[in-house]
């Protein structure tokens, strides 16, 4: 077949078809593909949850609580975990913006006494083989690296290069392992705003006597 | 042409990254891990093959003077479609390729070979062109994924073979991706002049 010339009807015609049948095409994945893209983004955000809190029964996402931080407006996000209709702990989906490739995004878990039960990096642009390492690193047994079974009402959530710091940093990615921490300690705040908000403050055993012990002064309950 | 031929010379002959050096952009930045080079690689070959196909079966409908904006179009909608369905059904890879999927648009493997080949051929042959030129770049992506991941962290498709803190960060970084890159052509050009 030959080819068509260039005129100026051929060429807006040709192109009109092609756009046409490409925009058709689109329009029906996408239609195709909306609902299951939906349910992979549910379905992770239920596999974080599940990963970082004790076992629950309920649904956490339909009892979500949003709590703000100071500095921003984006809110962090507390799911709590429920057993037998007990508070048993909740996962929080924080975020910082320090992290050395912009923001971070991480959920964090805490049982109902606020030790951390686990943590699951959902999004970062971080160096790779460096910061990147923060979903493997602060779950190592290896010196002061964990933050797991920590309190960070006991425990300084820094790094141990910064005065007071309790946590050994990434080797070579002290900005992420600060941003790291930083929202670890925003998460931990959201989680005790939470209790206090929701009345399971009083369920904590703990005195008053044992805030002083900790190396942080943003005790709440 | 005979269609094996045409295959061949897309893996070896005219290999885009060893040979043509094209698509320099995806070859760098995500061949971090052989995993991630090899689903870049593969990624890339289906909407290569698609676009092939499609340009080559509507190369007489285009005039000439608006080719390249219908080509565009054309490997646009692919790489759209691609990305919709391993959003849909691989969310795990789509989140690890990232950015360098909805890139493959701007890939100038993808324009090049519809301009010097797919609008040239029947698409029977097309087809074999992106097959062919698509194992290229998958070979050459994880072949360059493997390089680095044994150099920098010790392992090769998450497979230890040597302890982490043996691991040479350059060759996690860009400039260990340029090196690594260097001496992959070169030896690859030395194998193909001594044959």
């Amino acid at each position: 077949m030959k080819k068509l010339s260039s005129t100026l009807t051929n060429m807006a015609l040709s192109l009109g078809i092609i756009t046409i049948g490409a925009s058709a095409l689109l329009a029906w994945v996408n239609s195709l593909t909306a609902g299951p893209i939906e349910e992979a983004r549910q379905k992770s955000e239920i596999d974080a949850i599940k990963s970082v809190t004790p076992p629950f029964d309920n649904n956490p996402r339909a009892e979500a609580w949003d709590w703000i931080p100071e500095t921003d407006t984006v809110p962090f996000i507390v799911y709590p975990a429920m057993e037998n209709g007990a508070f048993v702990g909740a996962a929080v989906n924080g975020y910082s913006k320090n992290g050395f490739g912009g923001e971070i995004k991480v959920m964090y878990g805490f049982d109902s006494t606020g030790a951390v039960t686990g943590y699951q990096v959902l999004s970062h642009a971080e160096t790779p083989g460096l910061g990147a390492k923060m979903q493997e690193w602060f779950s190592m047994d290896a010196g002061n690296r964990s933050v797991l079974g920590k309190d960070p009402a006991q425990t300084a959530m820094y790094v141990s290069k910064d005065a007071g710091g309790a946590i050994d940093g990434i080797t070579a990615a002290t900005i992420t392992s600060r941003a790291f921490l930083e929202t670890l300690r925003n998460c931990y705040k959201a989680f005790e705003a939470y209790k206090v908000d929701h009345g399971y403050a009083s369920d904590v055993n703990r005195t008053a006597g044992d805030a002083t012990t900790g190396a942080t002064s943003h005790h709440q309950s | 042409m005979n269609k094996l031929r045409i295959i061949y010379n897309g893996i070896v002959n005219e290999n885009p990254t060893f040979v043509l050096l094209l698509g320099m952009c995806p070859t760098l930045g995500t061949t971090g891990s052989a995993m991630t080079g090899m689903s870049m690689g593969l990624a890339t070959m289906g909407v290569l093959i698609c676009s092939n196909v499609a340009i080559s079966a509507i190369k007489s409908l285009v005039p000439d003077r608006v080719r390249i904006p219908a080509y565009i179009v054309v490997i646009a909608t692919f790489v759209t479609l691609l990305q919709m369905f391993m959003a849909a059904y691989l969310p795990a890879l789509n989140a690890s390729l990232g950015i360098f999927i909805p890139l493959i648009v701007v890939n100038c493997i993808l324009l090049g070979r519809a301009e010097a080949f797919a609008s040239r051929h029947t698409v029977a042959d097309s087809c074999m062109d992106g097959i062919g030129i698509g194992l290229g770049f998958t070979v050459a992506l994880t072949l360059l994924g493997a390089v680095r991941e044994i150099l920098g962290t010790g392992t090769v498709f998450g497979l230890r073979l040597f302890p982490e803190t043996f691991g040479s960060l350059v060759f996690v970084l860009a400039p260990g991706a340029f090196i690594a890159l260097g001496f992959l052509i070169a030896l690859i050009n030395y194998i193909r002049k001594r044959s």
